[in-house]
């Protein structure tokens, strides 16, 4: 036999993976797509309704379209708080501990244990920590004289969130920045010094340079997460009070399953998808070419 | 511009050791000179970098005194001493332009502008980086960051020595050779004392007016490129300088003989008896020992290399393998031939370290 030998059956292969992604993705996203240009009814009976779900919630003027505005606005607002804090936090916590010596691995497994926490317990850990009457924080700025009550007031049920979630994933900023600043050679900080370079000017010149990749990574995960945020609201506040901590996911679970009302909870979550996928995309350009800028 | 003075320096790493043999850096006193241009040579871990490091004030050593013309400035921090040092890898500052990173070590220093930009002008046109000036540095190329780094250490006008640390590693072969020249400008044109770390004797015997051997923490010899071939100190030196290195054979010394494996070999000069139980051997340079066909101390040739500007033979002197010269226009037949080595080249080491004897 001359001929080549071609054989099309290593295809069968790539068999498992594709019923996977068909069975774990694919096929639930296209159900969500089915419910969101379809209106459910009782008995199993659909009736086409094209793009009016997705009118209905682009449309601000509509019950769910101020729902979902006010949730998009809570979650960014309350993403963009969680980074602003964490990362300059992180990387400062970072900077503070030893490069070298046997006290490191203390601090980085006592850094990294809220990190280990189920969410859920993160949220119940918290939910009794911040009771205004019993819970260890919620009393000490009661005792304090602060007006702090995170059932009752919208500014206290905030600050506990944010709290709440800096306590959690403070860690991994930290330790992606760690890790990040292991891996500048001493020669940089000798030279730092050889040039008479300040503390700032060695932090501003070589540490943070050398830490925008891995904060690419920090920024991106940390804002995927707090974006899709559920469980620890969930348990905390309940996305009360009011619906002043009702975070998209959470809401898109009360039209979900607590009002069962399909059409307009598929619509909410392909766009809530979309804005995650496109926000992510923004910030990784944005830091992907800031590295790039200047180069030929 | 400053001489600096080492006086019973040495170093331990992990602080104070009664041991010598945990001493990264023995003790050693020695005069750097202004305007002059040393290498420290020797292979790894043999204590150059530390020794470097010490002058430059990034480590403080065990003990000793390290001085700058009279002021002592041991326990000095690196950033006041006045040392540029330029590291193995380019250190660059990547968000900056080159002329930025060029003004950094002035703009610490609280320089006014004006002057800064006069000086960053002048040092880019001597290591040809004008044309560079406005770039971002993270972009360019090795041996030119290497010059960066350079240019960063040439920049400020206080400096009392430039330190290189193995600069030429990561640079590419053929670069090599022009950033060394250059290098060689540089130190005619400020007259700056240089300090040259590297284990290729190439770059440290084209570099330097003096040349300063180490091994296992300890200085070997400091001499000229040239006494350092001629006459090496330690067997160590002979070995280690020049290609290839000395023939260092054991011997049997006595007075202005040797005896290797039944033949008698003519030294230059008259030595004293070693001491018992010593290890005592002679050495010379295969460029001093020629081969004929006949004539000399017999040896067996085992092989004979055409370098082009001569040739090398491996020959069997009795059990011992060394190298010689074969002339141009000796042919050798066979395996039998005859070795003559100058006698004035010939020289004595009692354990490794040279001994000199009364001059016949």
């Amino acid at each position: 036999m001359t001929e080549k030998p071609l054989n099309n059956r290593a295809w069968w292969l790539v068999l498992p993976v594709l019923l996977f992604v068909l069975f774990s993705a694919l096929l639930p996203i296209m159900t969500v797509v089915n419910y969101s240009v379809q209106d459910a009814m009782a008995g199993n009976s659909y009736f086409w309704n094209g793009d009016g779900w997705f009118r209905d919630l682009l449309n601000s003027q509509t019950e769910i379209g101020a729902r979902f505005s006010d949730a998009l606005t809570r979650n960014l607002s309350f993403s963009f708080a969680a980074l602003f804090i964490e990362v300059p936090l992180g990387i400062a916590i970072a900077l503070c501990l030893p490069r070298t010596g046997r006290t490191i691995g203390f601090y980085l497994v006592i850094l990294a244990l809220p990190m280990l926490i189920p969410w859920n317990v993160v949220g119940t850990i918290w939910q009794i920590f911040a009771r205004a009457d019993i819970g260890l924080f919620g009393a000490a700025l009661t005792g304090l004289g602060l007006h702090y009550n995170d059932t009752q007031d919208a500014v206290s049920a905030w600050c506990t969130i944010v709290v709440m979630d800096v306590w959690h994933w403070t860690p991994l900023v930290v330790l992606l920045s760690y890790a990040g600043l292991r891996a500048i050679p001493d020669a940089y900080y000798q030279a730092a010094r050889i040039d008479g370079a300040s503390r700032w000017a060695t932090f501003r010149y070589i540490e943070l340079p050398k830490l925008q990749k891995v904060l690419v990574i920090a920024v991106l995960l940390r804002f995927m997460e707090t974006f899709m945020i559920y469980t620890e609201p969930f348990v905390v506040t309940g996305g009360g009070p009011g619906s002043a901590t009702t975070f998209l996911s959470i809401d898109l679970v009360k039209i979900a399953l607590g009002q069962v009302d399909l059409g307009n909870a598929a619509a909410m979550s392909l766009v809530y998808n979309l804005i995650t996928i496109t926000l992510c995309w923004i910030f990784f350009t944005i830091m992907t070419q800031l590295d790039r800028r200047g180069n030929p | 511009m400053a001489r600096i003075s080492l006086e019973g320096i040495s170093h331990a790493y992990g602080g104070r050791t009664m041991d010598p043999s945990d001493l990264a850096l023995k003790p050693l006193d020695h005069v750097w000179e202004k305007g002059r241009a040393y290498s420290l040579l020797g292979p790894s871990g043999c204590g150059k970098t530390t020794l470097l490091n010490i002058i430059s004030g990034l480590v403080t050593p065990t003990t000793g005194r390290i001085l700058f013309d009279d002021l002592d400035v041991t326990h000095l921090p690196t950033e006041r001493r006045n040392i540029a040092q330029v590291f193995q890898f380019p250190v660059i500052y990547d968000t900056m332009t080159v002329a930025d990173n060029l003004a950094f070590p002035l703009r610490n220093r609280g320089l006014p502008a004006a002057a800064v930009t006069k000086r960053v002008t002048e040092i880019a046109s001597l290591l040809d980086l004008t044309p560079e000036l406005s770039k971002r540095a993270r972009n360019l190329t090795a041996d030119a960051k290497q010059k960066i780094s350079l240019g960063r250490g040439l920049v400020r006008s206080d400096v009392a020595a430039l330190l290189f640390d193995e600069p030429l590693t990561v640079i590419d072969p053929s670069l090599k050779w022009e950033l060394r020249s250059k290098l060689k400008a540089v130190h005619h044109a400020l007259d700056m004392l240089m300090i040259y770390v590297t284990h290729d004797q190439i770059e440290a015997l084209t570099f330097a007016d003096e040349v300063v051997v180490m091994k296992d923490g300890r200085v070997l010899q400091i001499a000229s490129p040239a006494e350092l071939f001629e006459y090496p100190a330690h067997t160590f030196v002979g070995y280690f300088i020049g290609s290839p290195g000395m023939n260092i054979i054991e011997a049997e010394v006595d007075g202005h003989i040797a005896r290797v494996a039944g033949q008698t070999v003519e030294l230059g000069a008259t030595y004293a008896r070693p001491p018992a139980g010593s290890t005592v051997q002679i050495g010379f340079r295969p460029d001093f020992a020629a081969l004929a066909p006949s004539g000399g101390y017999a040896v067996r040739v085992r092989r004979i290399e055409d370098l082009g500007r001569r040739r090398i033979a491996r020959v069997a002197f009795g059990p011992h393998e060394i190298f010689a010269t074969v002339p141009y226009g000796v042919s050798l037949e066979g395996e039998e031939a005859g070795m003559t080595i100058r006698a004035d080249r010939v020289f004595v080491y009692v354990n490794d370290e040279r001994v000199y004897g009364e001059a016949r």
